[in-house]
């Protein structure tokens, strides 16, 4: 025996002696995981989760999250002597007299875009793949959660350094809580402490920012990580893989390997992106005052929708009984985003009433096979990037010689009538690529190659797929309705009969496929060849 | 699903064919290529340990000051980047080196492992659901409903008092957000500098920032700014549009308006002197300045308030009353249109 | 739309740029031959010289600008009246190529200049003849590199022009296809006649509420703004979030999504 071994093994008898962990520890080393780049995609997000907790802890040391005035005096001399906020201050301290300091600041801020852009990928893989679906919806619920959570911790960390851009955020976000009908104007009043800015908003968003939020993401995280590997992994379709099975690498060493070196490559992207592109250039905003505004003022992309959403809000308030309620501000900055939020939380049991599917799943669905389902994700992306296209109009503007105005009444009308045509455009894809799968299986894959028949004929020669690949193309469900339960007079309206209404005609919509190919089929057209 | 019922579908579907053989690597049969793969795998980590190597180095040795050029980037801060692209080196190559370890030289035969419903059998389920009940009877929670009912009493209250407790985060904001610093005879004055403004020192088509002029000895604060700032225009006075009342006041063309957004607070400063129309830059509600700043477009529902001006003696501009409405945002009791 | 524009602007500088060169030719000619011929009588009475000029400047003026701007620069149906702009105006408007405008576009923009020094130095003088109005600034008397300060300056910006122009001076969307233009390159001298004659959309920044060694001061910043090396790295055109977000969710992401298909992609 070798040296190492020998003490690994000491080690290793030394925890047992006193867990009796070794049964339980050899179960999980030898865990299965499947192996897929889409699957690495939740990775990243976790990666840049660490990243931000590292390069975060760094920027406390020298970061002073406090709004009493001071004068500058650091090395940034185009700001020399300016009054200015503690925490502006101090965010200039770590950009130009603390080594590397700039560095992190930038890490941290690209890691940040990172982890959300990630997350929002790694939910639409889940969306379109049907890895929500039973038993996995707590996971999606949690998801969720980390997302809107990972939206509120982005903007609280974009207003902390207190620059002009991101006061004017807070700003807007206070005109928002100041919306809020009957409370706003108390709720404002508390969250700032008395008028806006005030002194103690970036303290208490600090506290928050730095220990409240990411303590609520660890344990949500550890929850969501503890599900799946208690729950196993999902998988996709194909040969050897079923319901039944899980089908991967083992987690010692391979998987080791692979995701323990997955962290240090996204962490080397990151520092790489910190190293070469200026993000969030503070110094050239100036500190914040209420008096001043830039051009171009945006919020960072996760928050851009929802800017983009209000832009294009109607000039609408209600005035009545002496109060006031701003539609303008509440419909974009609040109730569609709590709409959009809901009904994402809400949908794998709405699909779930629809299809009246109560079984597991464990292998995920090919797009195509759910068309509409798919159509729907299309749908609300190409939703969200309208909204989003909105939020930086001014810069679209300038860059490629539009009018603000334009782009606005363009996005005005394309909220409305884009994602209707994105989903029926989306679901007649699906619905021929169903068609192509089912060509290609019974026929063959079109070579190209043509050939002479003895009777002087020409044909294409097709090749035919192997019994794997036409496996794959095959091995999903064929949908079934629910059929609208014939009981009682059509034409009673009892809220049961509309429900029930509603259900079947959702199902046949979702029901919607094009037949997969048979065996038998194959066989009888291969009889008709000859 | 149940094979035997389905028996005829499953006979007319395709078969799943299992798991296709594992095919051999080039490092599984040729030693040659493992040993080349080894060789590169040490290769990527010594590349990680010169990266920290010269991240290391590059903090000793340059100088935080230097700029060197750069083609795309521009002068660039030296230290900075060899700072980051060393850490980015050090932390990738270590990923690399590890995912080819794993795919060239670590087994890549795929493993089966087997799953199970994770619904419990029927007796098990039957047996919980008999525990719980006969758990809570043994509480006599269904039966003592005195104790229910307090119980949720004390327990819906409970939440209370730690929201109680909140109370002292701000002051109540009573008429606050009606008030601004303006009064009848504050003078303008610019901002930044606190000049007093003579309708002289303003041509037509000219623009100022102006704040209201505070009592000596009062030190000006951001919450002033944010409710007082005002946006003072001059234009034709043939070319306005307004009511007698509002005409009554400005003063020769020279007109005045919150510049805190009736919208969402951002500072609309931004005026087009050939259109007369002021533009929010964060949401793009555009004012008509000859009419009253009236919306013509984007969000806001609300003109800009429009702020009385006179002259004092001396003849500088002065606030000829205060804001007769809230300026900024809405809220739920503002009693105006 | 952009190549379009350009096309059209490039087509009719071409139609142009011929009969413009020959006249801008002859006019230099002409020009350094008066001035030549001035030399020897110097004794000659400023004013002289001056009505040379203002006369030099009129035939310029009938030549290229009042089809547009009217015989008298009265104005037109496309065109504002110069009477009282000041030779400010003219010396911003021409020196920075605005004038004369290459097409009917929403509004006239930064270009190579058509007239030369002397050119639009007549052009100006001729403006200024018809009525009083702000003079054109002389760059040596700008000494905005020894009076100004960056700081004062930097306040002054943000509260002035960020609105329109971006922290950094890197322009901005107005209504309507307007537009801010960026502040990079360009001079002293016309960045302060823009503030003092407001061009376009630009609004008037009066020397009682900006003065005259706040002006320098911001023209100080602006030039530090445009020096400023990329401290951070690629500067990604300093206008905000909305560049830093495209550039996570292509280059970022782009990487990070190339790396975990190579990372499942199994070994050959």
């Amino acid at each position: 025996m070798k040296k190492s071994e020998k003490v690994a093994g000491s080690v290793a008898g030394y925890v047992d002696d006193r867990t009796g962990a070794a049964a339980w520890a050899k179960k999980n080393l030898t865990k299965v995981f499947p192996d897929h780049w889409s699957f690495m995609l939740g990775e990243i997000a976790l990666y840049s989760f660490v990243i931000l907790l590292l390069s975060g802890v760094f920027l406390t040391f020298w970061f002073d999250p406090s709004q009493q005035e001071v004068i500058y005096n650091g090395s940034y001399s185009p700001l020399s002597h300016v009054a200015m906020s503690s925490s502006y201050a101090s965010t200039l301290h770590i950009s130009f007299d603390v080594r590397g300091g700039l560095l992190m600041r930038q890490i941290h801020h690209w890691a940040a875009l990172i982890f959300l852009a990630a997350i929002v990928v790694h939910l639409l893989r889940v969306f379109f793949t049907g890895a929500f679906r039973k038993p996995r919806e707590a996971n999606w619920l949690i998801g969720i959660g980390l997302l809107t959570l990972g939206i509120v911790e982005g903007f609280l960390g974009y207003s902390l350094p207190d620059d002009l851009l991101s006061g004017t955020g807070v700003r807007i976000a206070e005109a928002i809580m100041q919306a809020i009908p009957v409370v706003g104007s108390y709720l404002s009043y508390f969250a700032f402490g008395g008028a806006f800015p005030g002194h103690v908003f970036i303290p208490r968003i600090y506290i928050v920012h730095v220990l409240l939020l990411p303590g609520i993401f660890l344990a949500l995280i550890t929850v969501h990580l503890m599900l799946v590997w208690y729950q196993k992994h999902t998988q996709y379709p194909g040969p050897g893989r079923k319901e039944t099975n899980v089908v991967g690498y083992p987690l010692m060493p391979v998987y080791m390997a692979k995701a323990g070196g997955f962290f240090f490559i996204v962490f080397g992207i990151t520092a790489f992106l910190g190293a070469v592109a200026s993000i969030n250039p503070i110094w050239l905003y100036g500190p914040y005052t209420p008096g001043q505004i830039s051009a171009g003022s945006q919020p960072d992309w996760y928050m851009g929708w929802m800017d983009g959403l209000v832009r294009m809000a109607p000039p609408l308030e209600t005035h009545a009984f002496g109060h006031t309620i701003s539609w303008n501000i509440l419909l974009p900055g609040l109730i569609i985003p709590g709409i959009l939020f809901a009904g994402m939380a809400a949908y794998p049991f709405i699909e779930a009433w629809i299809s009246g599917d109560n079984r597991e799943h464990h292998l995920l669905d090919r797009p195509r096979n759910v068309p509409n389902r798919t159509a729907l994700g299309a749908m609300s992306l190409s939703f969200m990037i309208i909204a989003l296209a909105n939020g930086g109009n001014d810069v679209i503007a300038t860059h490629f010689h539009l009018t603000i105005n334009g782009i606005m009444w363009f996005t005005r009308i394309g909220l409305f009538v884009v994602p209707p045509i994105v989903f029926i455009i989306t679901k007649r894809i699906c619905l021929s690529l169903q068609r192509a799968d089912r060509e290609i299986v019974l026929h063959g894959r079109e070579t190209g190659r043509l050939v002479m028949t003895p009777d002087g004929e020409f044909l294409e020669v097709h090749e035919e797929l192997t019994p794997e690949k036409k496996w794959t193309l095959t091995q999903h469900e064929q949908p079934v309705p629910i059929a609208l339960p014939s009981k009682g007079s059509a034409w009673a309206l009892s809220p049961k009969r509309v429900k029930d209404v509603l259900r079947s005609r959702m199902s046949e919509a979702n029901a919607t496929s094009v037949a997969s190919p048979t065996e038998s089929e194959a066989r009888e057209l291969e009889s008709g060849h000859h | 699903m149940n094979s035997e019922e389905n028996n005829e579908i499953e006979i007319a579907r395709f078969q799943d064919p299992g798991l296709p053989a594992h095919v051999h690597r080039k490092t599984d049969t040729d030693a040659r290529a493992a040993n080349r793969a080894e060789r590169q795998v040490a290769a990527l980590f010594l590349l990680s340990a010169v990266g920290t190597v010269g991240t290391i180095a590059s903090y000793i040795f340059i100088d935080s000051k230097k700029f060197i050029y750069l083609p795309i980037l521009g002068d660039t801060n030296a230290q900075q980047l060899a700072l980051g692209t060393g850490l980015a080196a050090s932390l990738f190559f270590i990923g690399i080196a590890a995912v080819h370890w794993a795919k060239t030289l670590m087994p890549d035969q795929e493993v089966i492992a087997e799953r199970h419903e994770f619904r419990s059998s029927d007796e098990d389920r039957a047996d919980f659901v008999a525990t719980v009940k006969e758990r809570a009877g043994a509480a006599g929670l269904g039966r003592r409903s005195l104790i229910k009912r307090s119980m949720g009493i004390a327990l819906g209250l409970v939440g209370l008092s730690p929201l109680v407790l909140l109370r002292d985060l701000g002051p109540l904001p009573k008429n606050d957000f009606a008030t601004t610093s303006w009064k009848a005879g504050t003078r303008l004055v610019t901002d930044p500098g606190d000049r007093p403004i003579k309708p002289s020192d303003l041509e037509v088509g000219a623009v100022a920032q102006v704040l209201p002029a505070l009592p000596a000895g009062t030190e000006r604060t951001l919450e002033n700014v944010g409710k007082d700032a005002v946006l003072l225009i001059r234009i034709r006075p043939e070319d306005f549009n307004l009511d007698a009342q509002r005409l009554s006041w400005t003063h020769d063309g020279i007109i005045a308006f919150s510049k805190i957004c009736s919208h969402m607070g951002c500072a609309v400063a931004l005026y087009e002197q050939g259109t007369k129309h002021l533009l929010c830059p964060c949401h793009q509600s555009t004012f008509d300045v000859t009419r009253a700043a009236k919306v013509i477009f984007g969000p806001a529902a609300r003109p800009l308030p429009q702020l009385a001006l006179s002259l004092d003696s001396e003849g500088y501009l002065i606030a000829k009353q205060g804001f007769t409405e809230p300026v900024g945002p809405s809220f739920w009791e503002r009693n105006s249109a | 739309m952009k190549p379009s524009r350009k096309r059209l602007t490039k087509f009719r500088r071409q139609r142009f740029a011929g009969p413009v060169l020959v006249v801008a030719a002859l006019l230099t000619i002409g020009s350094a031959f008066s001035i030549a011929s001035a030399l020897p009588s110097a004794q000659k009475s400023e004013a002289s010289a001056q009505s040379t000029l203002v006369g030099e400047g009129k035939q310029i003026f009938l030549r290229g600008c009042s089809s547009c701007h009217g015989l008298n620069a009265e104005g037109g149906a496309i065109a504002p009246s110069l009477i009282g702009v000041g030779a400010a105006a003219v010396d911003f408007q021409v020196g920075t190529g605005r004038m004369p405008m290459a097409d009917m576009s929403q509004q006239a923009m930064r270009k190579k200049p058509i007239y030369d020094a002397t050119q639009t130095a007549a052009l100006a003088a001729y403006v200024a003849s018809l009525a009083p109005g702000p003079a054109a600034v002389d760059p040596a008397s700008l000494t905005w590199e020894r009076d100004g300060n960056v700081a004062q300056g930097g306040a002054l910006f943000r509260t002035n022009c960020a609105m329109c122009h971006n922290f950094a001076a890197q322009g901005g969307a107005l209504s309507n296809g307007k537009y801010a233009p960026t502040l990079m390159g360009v001079e002293p001298q016309h960045i302060y006649e823009a503030m003092i004659t407001g061009p376009q959309s630009m609004p008037k920044f009066s020397d009682k509420t900006i003065t005259p060694a706040e002006k320098l001061s911001i023209i100080k910043w602006i030039k530090a703004a445009q020096s400023e090396p990329a401290i951070g790295g690629a500067s990604l055109g300093r206008v905000g979030p909305v560049t830093e977000g495209l550039l996570v969710w292509t280059l970022g992401l782009g990487l990070l999504v190339a790396v975990a298909v190579w990372l499942a992609m199994k070994a050959r």
